[in-house]
């Protein structure tokens, strides 16, 4: 009965995986009958230019936004929770805000912004807008792993003649590069997955993977659309498989 | 060389100014732009009116946001439903298999849900397999019009947010003591009392944080609605993005905004609020 039940969760969760998987290899265009095995949709896909593109574009910004997101993440953490300054009640309330707020909110917030400050619509909006959106994940992350920390080792560097920069250089960060890791980690992810806002503050000359694929989408059902979604899947479960693994050996 | 205050002054001012400029700059935008009015001409004209907040309570406005919530929120309770003993069923399991099958829930979780809801339309649509099946097995004698509909939306919200909900919940419950429900066992309650008066009320904040996790994105994912529920379909994600992108009327979009972000920032105060005896302090 019990493992009915877990059975019947699972197969909702990846029998329409499945089915869009085994569909990506039919050789038909549109029929659901099985037309026999083939790879033409992924020929189509791997010569679809605007398309490698737009993954190109996506990786460029995920990374770029993922590593400042991660660098502004981890200075703001580490100022949370070693000093007490003006604003910092406030600095807390944004990024609670910040969590919270629907992201149509804060896309439709950004373009405002950005119309308002006369910025181009294109790469450098996306930019800003995918660091400002994983900072505060970046935060979460690294502020629970430093709560974690012996406040005496910073009293002992300091005893030492250390200054806080230097204790910032040789003791914070070495002691954060796991949550420093799963903080850029989650950050390239949520960057390369993010429609919503991206569709507010990105410009024509600039696509992304993710608003070419929601355009493929919406334009209707196509066995190439199966071919690149098997091929984005595939990459995900390796993704999450090798960085366990990382994680277990860790451990 | 660094002097005591020089790295402490750099770091908080870059985080100051992004922050400001990028974040509560931008939502101070909004709020603004929802109180000024609208012209064909002008994205925004600089005249103060509480005519878009008035909008909002004309039937038209009004019924769509209603229709929102409703939608969001028996998607939430049907992740609930079949999420809480699912997550009961694996927090405590004691089976070398564990980890996997956690896994295996993590992984939806981490696949872009653009895809995931795209997967959704050959299982839903009229000739898909759902309606083969049923066709075949003989249940019903004409397919059902599932997609496009809001029906197609629900299962949608249900099928990407679930994890969110199964997430929580199962830390929850991994928490969990095992010898209370022992001890209610011991004194005599029987399976049904031990789960209504025991486990659930131990498992309340993983319920609340799974259904906040699930209720605020149903709100607002525009492009689930967008696949799924086709054009007669339009819930406040959609009516957001249209003022903006399309009818370009940017107060009413920005009051739309704010007023969601309000009722949504208050849910979760008054859950915050309801779970202040036993929270700790940290962000959900």
């Amino acid at each position: 009965m019990k493992k009915l039940y877990l059975s019947l969760i699972y197969l909702f969760f990846y029998t329409p995986l499945a089915i869009l998987i085994v569909y990506s290899f039919n050789n038909t265009q549109y029929s659901l009958i099985w037309h026999g095995f083939s790879t033409h949709w992924y020929h189509v896909l791997f010569a679809d230019h605007d398309l490698w593109i737009a993954a190109w574009h996506s990786f460029v910004l995920g990374v770029l936004a993922a590593t400042l997101a991660t660098s502004f993440g981890l200075l703001a953490a580490v100022n949370l929770y070693r000093y007490q300054f003006f604003g910092r009640q406030l600095l807390n309330g944004l990024i609670f805000i910040l969590i919270l707020t629907p992201e149509i909110v804060t896309g439709a917030a950004l373009l405002i912004l950005f119309t308002f400050l006369n910025f181009h619509l294109g790469f450098f909006t996306l930019l800003i807008a995918h660091i400002t959106f994983c900072i505060p994940f970046v935060i979460v992350t690294v502020y629970s792993r430093l709560v974690s920390f012996d406040k005496n080792i910073f009293e002992a560097a300091k005893d030492l003649g250390a200054t806080d920069g230097l204790i910032f250089v040789r003791i914070i960060v070495p002691l954060l590069w796991p949550a420093l890791f799963a903080g850029w980690l989650l950050s390239f992810t949520l960057s390369l997955d993010d429609v919503i806002i991206s569709y507010f503050v990105s410009g024509p000359e600039f696509t992304i993977l993710p608003l070419q694929i929601y355009s493929m989408v919406r334009a209707g059902v196509k066995p190439e659309i199966n071919a690149l979604c098997t091929v984005l899947f595939s990459l995900t479960l390796l993704f999450v498989v090798l960085s366990q693994l990382a994680l277990k050996k860790k451990t | 060389m660094k002097t005591e205050l020089g790295f402490r002054h750099f770091s908080l001012s870059i985080v100051w100014v992004w922050l400001i400029v990028f974040a509560l700059l931008p939502f101070c935008l909004v709020v603004a732009a929802s109180f000024l009015s609208h012209s064909d001409q002008q994205l925004i004209q600089p005249t103060v009116t509480l005519e878009n907040f008035r909008t909002l309570i004309n039937p038209f406005y009004f019924r769509i946001v209603e229709k929102s919530f409703l939608v969001a929120g028996i998607s939430t309770l049907l992740c609930l439903l079949l999420g809480y003993p699912f997550a009961y069923l694996i927090a405590r399991m004691k089976s070398k298999w564990k980890n996997t099958l956690v896994l295996l829930v993590v992984i939806p979780f981490w696949t872009s849900s653009l895809i995931r809801s795209y997967a959704l339309i050959a299982i839903i649509k009229a000739k898909g397999v759902l309606n083969s099946l049923l066709l075949a097995a003989g249940i019903i004698q004409h397919p059902l019009p599932i997609l496009f509909t809001n029906y197609a939306v629900v299962i949608g919200l249900t099928y990407n947010l679930l994890p969110f909900m199964i997430l929580p919940i199962m830390t929850n419950i991994e928490r969990l003591d095992d010898r209370l429900i022992d001890a209610a066992r011991d004194l005599g309650a029987n399976w049904l009392t031990t789960f209504t008066r025991i486990v659930i009320p131990l498992t309340m904040p993983g319920i609340m944080a799974g259904s906040i996790l699930v209720f605020l994105p149903a709100m607002t994912i525009f492009y689930i609605t967008d696949i799924l529920g086709g054009a007669r379909s339009i819930l406040l994600g959609n009516l957001i993005q249209n003022q903006f992108l399309i009818a370009q009327n940017w107060p009413l979009g920005s009051a739309l905004s704010t007023g969601l972000t309000v009722v949504l920032v208050s849910l979760i105060f008054i859950y915050r609020w309801v779970s202040r005896g036993n929270s700790r302090r940290d962000w959900l």
